[in-house]
């Protein structure tokens, strides 16, 4: 819930910059590793925004998959669950490249 | 149509407030720790015993994040600590900007070790830094050995397991081993202590990691 509040604190702020724009969708990146279930999130974005200028807008969530490097052996691949070890040589020691993302990307609006 | 490019991370606020309460942790010598579970898992007990077995040799400092009642904070003060309650009034986990706060009405220049029991759920505060230097997750054996990977986020960002009620092992379906097998799989660098906070066995182990953890940061 506070997580769909600082969304809508940031999309408020930046439509400040931008009067007399009815806000379609809002487009967020979030990483999987961030385990934030976009349907809740969605749900918890209407129930903040119903009754404000944002009401009636979508929130869309973009998965961004996580993507490993290997510090054994080099190699960089993506992970479909939670059990970091390289698919190549088996090492355990991996640096996340992404996966951790909680971004607002983009606002499209109608003007 | 019009696209507004934004860019912004949903956390910096947080973010950046955890990351001055990490530079007075530095600057005044302060060992912290986030302390999350589940509702119920034996943090509040743990912490009663770690206080006890700690008397005298640190000076500690405690702040307790509940949803509703201090309850818990009661409990704490009456082993003469200090302990600052946040309650978060239906909030799920702590932020960092709760817990400086908080930390605003502690003596933080006479402090060696700072608990932050966090609200007891394992999926949001694991998204909340607070500017700790260690998460530390307490499992209890009652709630099953595939915690880790019911909640991988949380095991993935917790280097410290405490693995509770093992008085209760004869009772209750639980592999210790698969435990550890699922939770290393996830963060391969998490280390393990064995509790009862109820008969006090293991807690010794835990404490001794906390008193050599807590001495170089002075």
């Amino acid at each position: 819930m506070s997580i769909a509040q600082s969304i809508v604190e940031i999309v408020e702020e930046t439509l400040r910059a931008e009067p007399g724009t009815r806000v379609e969708r809002v487009v967020v990146r979030i990483g999987r590793l961030v385990a934030v279930g976009p349907d809740s999130l969605a749900f918890c974005y209407e129930a903040i925004t119903e009754g404000t200028a944002l009401a009636g807008s979508d929130l869309v969530v973009e998965e961004v998959p996580v993507r490993v490097r290997c510090r054994a052996c080099g190699e960089t691949t993506e992970l479909e669950t939670f059990t970091f070890r390289c698919a190549r040589c088996g090492g355990v020691e991996l640096s996340a490249l992404s996966g951790n993302e909680l971004v607002v990307s983009h606002i499209e609006v109608e003007q | 149509m019009k696209i507004i490019t934004v860019e912004r991370k949903v956390l910096k606020k947080n973010d950046e407030v955890a990351a001055e309460n990490r530079e007075t942790f530095r600057r005044q010598g302060i060992f912290a720790i986030n302390l999350l579970s589940s509702p119920g898992a034996g943090k509040t007990t743990l912490l009663e015993k770690t206080i006890a077995a700690l008397a005298g040799a640190l000076r500690l400092a405690v702040v307790e994040g509940d949803v509703q009642t201090d309850l818990d904070a009661q409990r704490i003060s009456r082993q003469g600590v200090p302990v600052v309650q946040i309650v978060t009034h239906g909030a799920c986990h702590l932020e960092a900007p709760l817990v400086q706060d908080a930390m605003a009405r502690l003596a933080m220049d006479s402090i060696d070790l700072l608990i932050i029991e966090n609200v007891g759920n394992l999926v949001c505060p694991a998204s909340f830094d607070l500017g700790e230097h260690v998460k530390v997750i307490v499992a209890s054996t009652p709630e099953g050995d595939d915690k880790p990977i019911k909640y991988p986020k949380m095991f993935r960002v917790c280097d410290v397991c405490v693995l509770n009620k093992i008085d209760l092992l004869p009772h209750v379906d639980f592999d210790t081993e698969r435990f550890k097998r699922f939770a290393l799989e996830i963060n391969p660098r998490i280390t393990f202590f064995e509790t009862s906070a109820r008969t006090g066995e293991g807690v010794e182990e835990w404490v001794e990691w906390l008193r050599r953890r807590s001495a170089p940061a002075r």
